[in-house]
Parts: structure tokens; sequence; C-alpha cells
């Protein structure tokens, strides 16, 4: 479909020593979720790092499939040893988060999460 | 005075993920015609991709299958969309309303659908039939509109 890809999730990654950083930006839906996931599994398998680093500025859109998403790479970054940072969401992503509580997971930290605070 | 209803739209399309896309596009463009904030634009358009997600992933299965979407504006600025598959339906709605539940083994359905529909709507109703299909209805009352 590649006439949809502009719309769809891109993603460009980078490996800088032991940190690996993705940012994801369009629209995490389950349709997007599939690429998105097994490009991202490929790479954490492939880098091994200590540290993931989800960069969601760039997301126009996301729904609980881009939650699955997470949630899933966090599975995938623990079974490399791997802890996961999450940076960049926006008011209305983070409430999804807050939903599912993903602020409380282990080997999970979120960023910008003071700053929502002052906000709310 | 009772509320009319002012504007109207229906779709049908193929249960495929491609389309999830398709439906909060031109549902959102619906929803956008009385002037919502960005932020119930937003709403709307979050609630009908996973209502459509589940008629997709879980009414149909992945496989195939028609999915349905009504949309009415009304008088009082209520929009109330309704997205129907005639896939498997649910056994236990309740169940399948509760947060983190999900009946999908792969790890990779967060369970948030209902959640997330809950908490950008005014209102979810649920109706479903084992072998028959789901009926999913969101009503959403938009804000006034300052200059009117």
């Amino acid at each position: 479909m590649s006439q949809t890809k502009e719309r769809q999730g891109r993603l460009r990654v980078t490996a800088v020593g032991t940190v690996l950083r993705a940012q994801i930006a369009g629209e995490i839906d389950h349709h997007s979720a599939k690429a998105l996931r097994e490009e991202l599994d490929r790479q954490i398998y492939l880098h091994r790092p200590h540290e993931l680093v989800l960069e969601l500025s760039g997301v126009a859109f996301m729904d609980s499939s881009g939650l699955g998403l997470i949630i899933g790479r966090l599975v995938t970054a623990k079974e490399v040893g791997a802890v996961m940072t999450l940076t960049g969401a926006d008011a209305r992503t983070r409430k999804i988060f807050e939903m599912a509580g993903l602020e409380r997971m282990r080997g999970l930290t979120l960023e910008g999460a003071e700053e929502k605070r002052k906000n709310v | 005075m009772k509320k009319k209803c002012i504007n109207r739209l229906a779709l049908a399309f193929p249960a495929l993920s491609v389309n999830e896309g398709l439906a909060r596009g031109l549902v959102g463009y619906f929803a956008s015609l009385p002037d919502p904030t960005v932020e119930e634009l937003a709403d709307v358009r979050c609630a009908v991709s996973e209502a459509v997600t589940n008629a997709i992933v879980h009414g149909y299965g992945g496989g195939d299958g028609t999915v349905y979407i009504s949309a009415w504006l009304y008088s009082d600025r209520t929009l109330k969309i309704e997205v129907r598959d005639r896939g498997c339906g649910i056994a236990d709605v309740e169940e399948a309303r509760l947060p983190l539940f999900t009946t999908d083994r792969s790890g990779e359905r967060s369970g948030m659908g209902f959640a997330v529909m809950e908490a950008f709507t005014d209102k979810v109703r649920v109706f479903s039939q084992l072998g028959k299909g789901t009926r999913v209805v969101l009503y959403k009352r938009l804000k006034d509109t300052e200059n009117e």
C-alpha cells in the first residue's frame, strides 16, 4: 500500500553506543503497528541495546493499538536486557498511557511526566 | 425544543486494516463540519478508530466481512456514531469493556479499546449477539461555538 505510506507510521532508528533511539512519526493504529513492530523488533535483536528510547513527538495519531505496540516492545526490550524510555508523547497519548498504568510498569520511564502534572 | 437530526453519514467498507484510517478520516471530516474544537475532533477520531479496529480484529477476527458506520449530527451538537459488524459477537459485553481485558494472545493488544472510547466520548453503548455481530454506539456532545 505505497500510496498510504506517508500517512502511516514511519520509523527512523539510530544506534549510539548502547542506546537505540527510535523516532516514530505519522499515524499509529492497528494497521501501521504491524510494520512498526516488525522493524522495531528486528532492530532491538540486531543491536541488543541497554536502553531503547522511543521518541514520539512526530506521532500525529495514536490509539490503543499504539499502546499495544509499546507494551509489546517493552517485552522485547526486556528479553535483551534493555530498559525503555518514552519521550515526546503529547497530552492525548499520555492520557492513554496513564489509563493503562504505563508509568507503573517496571523497566519503563516516561519522560515529560513532571511537565504534565503542572499542566493538568 | 426537541433535537433534530441535521446531518447524516452512512458508510460500508470491507474489514481491512487499511480502512481504519479511512474510517477515522471520513467520520472525522463529518464531525469537523459543525466546527468542533481540535481536542473534540481528535477524541472522535480516536474513539472511531478503536471501534473499527475492534470490528476488524475481533468481530471478523481478521477475516472477510463488512464494517458499517452510521453517524448523525443533531441540532443540540450531539454526534452519534454507530459502528456495526456482522461478526462473531461478544460473549460477555461487561467483561469485554473492562480495561486491560483482551481475548488476544499475541501480547500486542492492550485491551484498552473500550476504555479509550469511554474516555474520549460522553457515552458508549454496546449491543452484541453471539454469532450475529456487535453494534457500538458512541455519543459525543460538542461544545457550543462562541460565535453563535
